[in-house]
């Protein structure tokens, strides 16, 4: 037979019509499913067991109780607890994301001593007890020379048993350096001191208040216990309550508002004054309060009507006075008014004088200690341990000014100055600082001027870090004696910021310890009795959950079973017993702070020629800035206009990018007299024209590739301006010079 | 035995409350194994089953307003029941809707990768996994047995949480019990919202939340009644299962395309 070209083809033809209606097309596509999918190394995950655990998130001071899923003895995923006084059911997203950091690659997985020279990253494996031997021997020689003094702590926070047991340490050891990460809470702890004579923590009514005048408060973007204030919005909106944000840049706060006032930055406290101005001049404080229950009134109400009429108000703020008297008709006529400051996440302390300025506004409506008001909430005192004995060594010591000048003749009220720390070790003034353990901080990530931090740090021969990640300052240290994750041990977490009632939650062991580490609790105990002498008296406990259970007592059995301990018969103190104070009363005028000096505005670094604009940090919970870094999920929900690949974006006014000829996406040099930084810029109308915003939570040079290199550390343009009556860190931006790059 | 009316599961999201604190992305995440790159600033790349958009007012300083829209799968019923634009063009039967619950569902192992479903899907709210996951090592221990990880070359999507709904019918078929209650079958971006913006349950049970919040009309495919609620791009007729509500005009306006100066004449067309 002669194949020809028409045969040909119809062999072509009838073999392809035939293959279509035979089921191996279909055949074939099913298998291609089945061929590019079915890969051995997806992983399959194992089944089993499922189970909760109920326990209390710690990777901020929120304090949010969390319930997590188990399967077998795995951690599957951790969940808001329902019925928690703070939480109740609600997550946020770094909180949703904590198993990453469990079972991530950011774990120091076993005691590390470094090799290489510091930073290099070379380390070698130490075994506990010689980790411990080593710092004991340090620690021991320094204290037979006198200079227990010159051994230096920063803790995460002062209060719960593991600050507490620190402290404690370096009191019967000779030391006064115990120093607490600032936060805006040092400020309302210092107003609450001056104006009430009370050592308390601000407590805040939210939501029973229906007024809520926020100076910046990033009330939707962490400030406060995040999720608490979450639900409290929502509370809002239901009733009805109104929210005004007074901020230059429209934050989701001020987006989420029912007014955003927009500010000139750093002039709140004037604000605060010239509104206080109308509600006297008007007649419209609570005339019960001020009579009854405060002192100082009419020199206060002289130096404001004196100084902060509305129009020399509306000059400095940037807010017409019509604007002014209306705000301040409105908050005083409210019935349940509340005013709160603290920019953003309430990381920066900021000016005394603000804070104190708002909170009298509080005291002007009466809000004091009263439903849907402020309270100064006293921690329940659960810590009750015997009187440590202190011998002549450890006498000497603490007989010593502490370096940071807190509670010295020049800053006679304030507890912590972490932020006078680098220049103390830098100017080599007063003495060096020969060991230095940091836990529960990330100081050379989180403190401004890094510079200038990294600088101290390189002075001080001695760095210990017990933390449980690879962060930039463990990456520093000499030592590394990684805690257990929060989600592997046990401990109590104190009420958390803002929080009306006292509440105390424990975190517990979820898993077993993943790594080779060891409770920082149970570290202090150990070290303190290879030191021996009064050292290992003051700390006879078997190990730290004998010390945690004994220290909670009775409250021990229903905090394992519920999560947490709450106050529910808690109440604000009445009045007539709320007042410390030399006059029993609420104080207007602060004794010894030359608070009636007229307002000046905390100024910021940088002169106007060389530095035509201002740059401030803007806070948001999809970028944790303190000492935990965002997790691989937590980086994922970061818009690509904040960051896109490496670079990060800054916001700024389409009017103030055409005048500096910046157009949308384009690189740009961003230079402060403290350093530079090459950015994106993204234009953005709702931030003030002459300001420049950059997100706080990038730049890290620790952690994971997921974080790693990513944009700027915002600390690293910005220095530390210190309040002139508390010392603690006032600045709220710096000026800013921006370039084409 | 009485027949069960069908459950049309739905979501309603309001806005007024919706913070923009992205733990529903999250939970979302952490529930589903959701797999994740050294870089995710490339938002076409980046898988997020629920995405929490930024919308602008596009008004210059003072004026400016943001608003954020989270974005999970709107599981649409189409202009009859199952007619999704994603269910019918799968030439793989591997999304399906399913007529007991209004869910559509995504069988990642019938899929091979064409991503026509992508292409019709006006929501954005498919993805394709252009890479294999890799979970750093040890990171593979938090997965959840409950949602099985995804290969390269499928396509994913929001699933309301179905394995929570197997898990919940499961439960209550041990107790004896047919239906489920409103708070057993609750997806994990529901469960994890801080601001409660999210509500979650079935559409056709008027003694659920989210009947009471839109009041859907069953006449026009459950187009919600309530002034301020709406749903995504309307007028295409998706008729999706998820609606928002905001008390701020551009937000509803923004939500379906609209034509410069459409205010007016939509408000002509809307008569009759």
């Amino acid at each position: 037979m002669k194949i020809g070209r028409r045969s040909f083809l119809s062999f072509l033809m009838g073999g392809a019509a035939g293959t279509a209606l035979s089921p191996l097309p279909w055949k074939l596509m099913d298998d291609s499913a089945i061929w590019t999918q079915m890969w051995p190394w997806t992983p399959v995950p194992e089944d089993g067991e499922a189970s909760y655990v109920n326990s209390s998130c710690t990777l901020c001071p929120g304090g949010c109780g969390i319930t997590v899923r188990k399967i077998n003895d795995r951690a599957v995923k951790i969940e808001g607890m329902k019925g928690h006084p703070v939480n109740n059911g609600g997550l946020c997203i770094l909180g949703l994301s904590g198993l990453q950091l469990l079972y991530g690659p950011t774990r120091v997985k076993t005691p590390l001593k470094r090799v290489g020279k510091r930073g290099q990253g070379r380390w070698e494996k130490i075994s506990w007890k010689d980790a411990v031997s080593e710092i004991a021997e340090t620690l021991g020689d320094l204290r037979e020379k006198g200079q227990s003094h010159t051994v230096g702590l920063i803790s995460g926070s002062d209060r719960g048993t593991v600050p507490r047991l620190f402290e404690r340490f370096l009191t019967v050891y000779g030391s006064p350096n115990f120093i607490r990460t600032p936060s805006i809470i040092d400020s309302y702890e210092l107003t609450l001191h001056l104006m009430q004579g009370v050592q308390a923590l601000p407590g805040f009514d939210f939501e029973n208040a229906n007024f809520i005048l926020s100076f910046g408060s990033g009330i939707l973007d962490g400030w406060g216990s995040p999720v608490r204030m979450f639900k409290a919005n929502s509370v809002w909106r239901d009733t009805g309550a109104k929210v005004i944000q007074i901020e230059p840049r429209l934050s989701n706060t001020a987006a989420k508002s029912d007014k955003w006032i927009p500010i000139n930055p750093g002039t709140e406290a004037a604000l605060a004054l010239g509104i206080a101005h109308v509600i006297i001049s008007e007649s419209l404080y609570d005339y019960n309060f001020i009579n009854n229950y405060s002192s100082g009134f009419d020199d206060w109400k002289r130096f404001v009507l004196d100084n902060y009429g509305p129009d020399s108000v509306a000059t400095i703020t940037g807010i017409d006075d019509r604007t002014i008297i209306v705000l301040a008709r409105s908050f005083a006529r409210a019935s349940k008014p509340l005013a709160i400051c603290g920019r953003g996440q309430g990381i920066t302390p900021g000016s005394l004088d603000e804070c104190a300025a708002v909170h009298a506004l509080n005291a002007l409506v009466g809000n004091v200690n009263k439903h849907g008001g402020i309270c100064a909430v006293t921690e329940p005192d659960y810590i009750n341990w015997p009187e440590a004995e202190m011998d002549a060594k450890a006498s000497a010591g603490m007989q010593k000014d502490r370096l940071d000048d807190a509670g010295s003749k020049k800053f006679p009220f304030s507890r912590y100055l972490l932020n006078r720390i680098p220049e103390a070790i830098n100017s080599e003034k007063k003495y060096p600082l020969n060991t230095l353990f940091v836990a529960g901080d990330n100081p050379l990530y989180t403190m401004s001027d890094s510079k200038a931090v990294k600088k101290a740090f390189d002075k001080i021969p001695f760095v210990i870090s017990f933390s449980s990640y690879m962060d930039e300052t463990a990456q520093n240290a000499d030592l590394i004696l990684p805690n257990h994750v929060y989600l592997e041990r046990y401990e109590d977490i104190p009420t958390p910021a803002g929080m009306p009632r006292p509440v105390i939650g424990l975190s517990r062991p979820v898993v077993k310890p993943q790594y080779n580490t060891q409770h920082t609790g149970d570290v202090i105990i150990r070290l303190a009795k290879a030191l021996g002498e009064t050292l290992s008296d003051a700390f006879a406990w078997d190990s730290y959950d004998a010390c945690l259970k004994e220290t909670l007592g009775y409250k021990w059995r229903v905090m394992v079973e519920k999560g947490f301990w709450s106050y529910p018969g808690f109440v604000a103190q009445p009045r007539e017993e709320s007042f410390d104070t030399v006059s029993g009363k609420f104080e207007f005028v602060r004794k010894g702070t030359g608070s009636l000096k007229p307002f000046k505005p905390v100024k910021i670094e940088g002169d106007k020629t060389n530095y035509p604009l201002i740059l401030m940090p803007y806070d948001s919970l999809r970028l944790a800035n303190g000492v935990i870094g965002d997790p691989p999920f937590v980086m994922k929900s970061v818009d690509d206009t904040v960051l896109k690949g490496t670079d990060v974006f800054i916001e700024i006014n389409p009017k103030t990018a055409g005048e500096q000829g910046l157009r949308e996406g384009q690189l740009a040099m961003l230079s402060t007299p403290v350093g530079k930084a090459k950015v994106k810029v993204h234009l953005f109308d709702g931030i003030m024209p002459g300001i420049v915003a950059l997100p706080r939570g990038l730049g890290h040079t620790a952690y994971d590739e997921y974080l790693a290199g990513k944009g700027i550390n915002f600390n690293e343009l910005i220095g530390p301006v210190d309040d002139p009556v508390s010392g603690l860190d006032a600045a709220w931006g710096i000026r800013v010079k921006l370039a084409k790059a | 035995m009485k027949q069960k009316k069908a459950k049309k599961y739905g979501m309603v999201i309001d806005l007024d409350k919706c913070t923009g604190c992205g733990s529903c992305m999250v939970a979302c995440m952490a529930e589903n194994n959701v797999p994740f790159r050294k870089d995710e600033s490339n938002k076409v790349l980046s898988i997020t089953w629920m995405r929490v958009y930024k919308l602008t007012n596009g008004k210059p300083f003072p004026n400016t307003d943001i608003c954020y829209l989270p974005r999970p799968c709107m599981h649409c019923e189409g202009q009859h029941e199952g007619h999704s634009p994603c269910v019918s063009v799968c030439p793989a039967i591997a999304t399906d809707y399913s007529s007991e619950t209004g869910v559509v569902s995504q069988i990642y192992t019938r899929c091979f990768g064409c991503r026509y479903c992508m292409a019709s899907c006006p929501y954005h709210a498919r993805y394709f996994n252009w890479w294999d996951p890799v979970w750093p090592d040890g990171m593979e221990k938090y997965l959840s047995p409950n949602v099985s990880p995804r290969m390269r070359g499928v396509v994913e999507k929001c699933s309301f949480c179905f394995h929570r709904y197997q898990l919940a019918k499961e439960k209550a078929f041990m107790e004896g019990r047919r239906e489920l209650k409103e708070d057993e079958y609750q997806t994990a971006c529901t469960q994890a919202c801080p601001a409660g913006a999210i509500t979650f349950g079935d559409l056709n049970n008027p003694n659920h939340a989210v009947h009471r919040m839109v009041k859907p009309d069953p006449k026009h495919h459950g187009r919600p009644t309530h002034p301020n609620a709406f749903r995504l791009l309307e007028r295409l007729g998706t008729n999706p299962k998820v609606y928002y509500i905001s008390s701020r005009d551009w937000v509803r306006r923004a939500g379906d395309n609209y034509l410069e100066h459409e205010a007016e004449l939509k408000q002509t067309v809307h008569h009759g």
